[in-house]
Formats: C-alpha cells, structure tokens, sequence
C-alpha cells in the first residue's frame, strides 16, 4: 500500500512540476529578458498553467494524412513513458523511493537511450524532409552524447562503488561528489542539456531552419507529450546532478530531507532555464565537434585520474 | 571560450535584477507626451464655433482615405463641414491631416484607447469628433487672421493687418 502512495506522489510530483515548469520558464526568461512574463491569469499568472492545459486538450488532435498512423501515434508516448520510468530509480529522500534498484544508473542511462526513439520514430512517422532531418540531428547528438553522459558518471560510480542511485548519496555523507567529480559534474550538465535538446542544444528542433523539427506535424496533447516531456527530461536530469553530485536529500537537519532534494533540483532546473536564456545555438558540426574532441578526451582523463587515485588510496 | 560562455550566462543573470522594459499597461499608464499623435478631434475657435471650413485639404492628404466630409455654408455664408466621417479602422494616425489643416481644426490628442467590439463603431461621426475646447492650439481664430469678412471682424482689423486701402484715391 505505501508502495502505492509512493508511486502516485512521484507522478503527481513530476507531472505537476512539469506543467508548472511551462509557467516558471516563462516567467524566468521573462526575468532575464527585463520582462515580466505571464502575469495576467490568476494570482501572478500562475493559473497560466490552468489554461494552456486547457487549451492544449481542447485542441484539433489532427494526425497527417501522409503518415505513418501508428509509429505517429506511439512515438511522443514514448518519450514520456521512457522518462517516467527512470523517475522510478530516483531517491527523493532515504525512503521515499519506488525501486531501489542496484542498477539505478544503468537504468537511467538505458531509458535515456530509449528515448531517443520517441524522437527518431516521431520525425520518421512525420513523412516530412523537416520532421526527419531533425529527427536524424536528434538521433546523432542524442547518440553522441549519450556517451560522455555514460563515462562522465563512471568517475562517481567508481567512487561511490555503486550503481544504487541510493547507495551514491549515502557515499557522499562525508562530502558531495562535485569536489573530486568537478569535471564529471560540467560534462554531465552539458550532455544533460544536449539530452534533453535544451537550448543551446536545441538543434533538433531549431525552429529558424527546421520548422520545429522533429515535431513540426504535431499538434494537441501529442505536441504536448513532447513539451512536457522536454519539461519532464529537465527535472530528470536536475535530480539526476542532485543526486549524483551534489548528495540528493542530504543536508543540514533543521530541514526535512526532501526538502533539501528539492532544494537543490530547483536550482538546477533554474541553472537550465539560465542557460537557455544566455547562450544561441552552435552549429551542428561544432556541437558534434565539442563533443568528440574536447569533451570525450576530457571525460576519459576525468576516468583515468579518479582511478588512479582510488587505486593509490587502497 | 569556456569563459566567455561563462561570462554571458552571468550576465543575463544580473539582468534579473534590472528595471523591467515592460509597463503593466492597465494599471500603469505610460506617459504620453504632449505632441503625441492618438485620437482625432475636430476642435472650436475661442468664440465657440466650428473652426472646421470644410476645405477637404485633409481629406486631400490622408494617405488612406479615411476622412469624408461635405461641405455647406451657414446663412452668414461661412462654410462648415454638413458632415464629417473618419474611419479610425483604416487611420494609420500619420498626422497629415493635421498639418494640411489651415485653420487648425483638425488636431490629434495623446489618447489611443479605442478599442471596440464592433468594426462599425470604429467610424466617428462629427458628433463623436467635435469637441468644445480649442484643443492645443489656445486663443487661434482662422477668421482673425484671414482676410475674409465673416462676421468675427471688419475689415482691416485683423491680427498683422494693414487698414484697407481706398484704391480711388491713389488713381486721381
């Protein structure tokens, strides 16, 4: 039963956060920009919310005669469903958690892998040259980065002795895993960004030359799907950095655990929307060229140094 | 690189801190000046009558056509304007009528709140536009200055006007 009620909170957390994140960004951009965003519907626009949810289930749920019904179909259930799951393995607090699972990080990472066929089958189901060249962007960077996302956390998994997401935040009560894991901790952020296709990695999407990429032909809550699930994949890797860096819910004790996981998740999510508003796009082969020659020598160093080290220590 | 990365992420944070460019527009209303150019009005002489002379030059100028009037003239033989129509769905608030206007008549004001549910409302009547002030142009009456007897003066009295001259005398 209180498995339950786990399950539920998570997803109530996760899905309202994410609907709500809609409203924060806006209203962070709008900071940053020296606007003030939404602030017209309900107390400080926060029913903003209410009514874009609103709107986006009362729209024409229209499917492309050209198509490929099916895969169109499935294809944004996928991404949430992928990202979803991977909240199963995420400990918000010591015991409030639905799996604890000994391959925490290998879930993660094997979920995030999944995902990247939500957006390959979306832009291919599409039948349209935009929808696909996103959708082939999409698979390249996601692939790309999927790796220093991989190496980048074995330099903690190495140091932590585990895979239990759990167990990794109890290693760090003696010190969070950013001071030895610095570099881990930067190429993580940066393949979290390129993950998720967040500006400035958004080049899957990138609306000036490809429409909106890969889900140019969505429309309704299927778009939505997608939306949120950008939204979802942000809180993702937010708590993934808490948890892997910066020690999930430890903290001081005049404030309950959770409280402190949340804490330190918002900042990352803040840190996200930060990005988004300083940095334009690369180009593609910049980005592809960051990637293997800068920050895959760079994250392999990070493996090797930690190991020896761990190894001098024994 | 990585630094100026950096840098301009921090950056845009302190903008956070910055004064916001946006006015809360209906509650907070932006200053408009004096010179601003909003809604048409047609405006009256210091004697209270129409200064309009019914003499089409803004409808001459408007650019896209929005003006309509028609002329007629009073028992006195002064011309004013039967009926005059402005559009404001078509006015795109340029201000020429205004300097084409000889009399001061027409004047744009520094309002622009005219927003309507029903296009049709958009049209002003001379009723809608007349109003009973002499809007920004104080103590100016047309028929002062002009050379043309019309009740307001005698001849020869007006504003930088010489008496008139007896044309007989100078012959003999």
């Amino acid at each position: 039963m209180k498995d339950l009620f786990i399950i539920a909170g998570v997803l109530l957390i996760v899905l309202n956060l994410a609907a709500g994140l809609i409203y924060i960004e806006r209203r962070l951009l709008a900071l940053f920009q020296d606007r003030h965003g939404p602030n017209r519907v309900g107390p400080f626009g926060l029913l903003q919310v209410v009514a874009d949810v609103i709107k986006i289930f009362f729209k024409e749920d229209w499917i492309p005669p050209f198509s490929d019904k099916a895969v169109f179909v499935i294809a944004p259930g996928i991404l949430v469903a992928t990202i979803l799951l991977t909240f199963a393995v995420i400990p918000f607090s010591a015991d409030f958690l639905v799996l604890d699972s000994n391959i925490g990080v290998l879930f993660f990472l094997g979920n995030s892998s999944l995902g990247v066929y939500s957006i390959v089958l979306g832009g291919w189901a599409s039948n349209n040259k935009y929808s696909l060249l996103g959708s082939i962007r999409a698979s390249a960077q996601m692939l790309t980065y999927e790796v220093f996302m991989g190496l980048s956390l074995v330099g903690v998994i190495m140091t932590a002795d585990s895979f239990n997401l759990r167990e990794i935040v109890e290693a760090q009560r003696g010190g969070w895993f950013i001071i030895p894991q610095f570099v881990g901790f930067v190429i993580f952020f940066i393949a979290g960004l390129a993950e998720t296709h967040r500006t400035p990695f958004d080049i899957p999407e990138a609306e000036g030359e490809l429409v909106a990429g890969y889900h140019s032909e969505y429309s309704g809550m299927k778009f939505g799907m997608f939306f949120v699930g950008e939204y979802m994949g942000v809180t993702l890797i937010s708590t993934l950095i808490t948890t892997l860096f910066f020690g999930g819910w430890l903290g001081p004790a005049f404030l309950p655990p959770i409280f402190w996981f949340f804490l330190k998740t918002a900042f990352f999510i803040f840190l996200f929307i930060l990005v988004r508003a300083a940095l334009p796009r690369p180009r593609y082969d910049q980005l592809m060229e960051a990637g293997w020659k800068i920050l895959l020598p760079l994250v392999l160093l990070n493996i090797l140094i930690t190991g020896a080290i761990l190894l001098m220590r024994q | 690189m990585m630094v100026s990365i950096l840098r301009s992420i921090w950056y845009t944070f302190l903008h956070a801190f910055r004064k916001r460019v946006t006015v809360g527009y209906p509650e907070k209303k932006p200053y408009l000046p004096p010179r601003y150019r909003g809604r048409i009005v047609l405006t009256r002489d210091p004697d209270g009558k129409e200064r309009c002379v019914a003499c089409n030059l803004c409808a001459a100028a408007c650019p896209v056509d929005c003006i309509a009037l028609q002329s007629a003239e009073d028992k006195d033989g002064r011309r004013y304007p039967e009926f005059f129509r402005i559009n404001f769905s078509r006015c795109i608030f340029c201000g020429f009528c205004e300097e084409a206007c000889p009399t001061y008549a027409i004047q744009l004001v520094p309002d622009f709140e005219m927003g309507e549910y029903d296009r049709q409302n958009m049209v002003y009547e001379k009723e809608h536009l007349l109003i009973d002030g002499e809007g920004k142009y104080h103590g100016y009456n047309f028929y002062n200055v002009a050379g043309v007897d019309m009740g307001v003066k005698d001849p020869g009295t007006g504003e930088n006007e010489e008496p008139p001259v007896d044309i007989r005398r100078l012959i003999h």
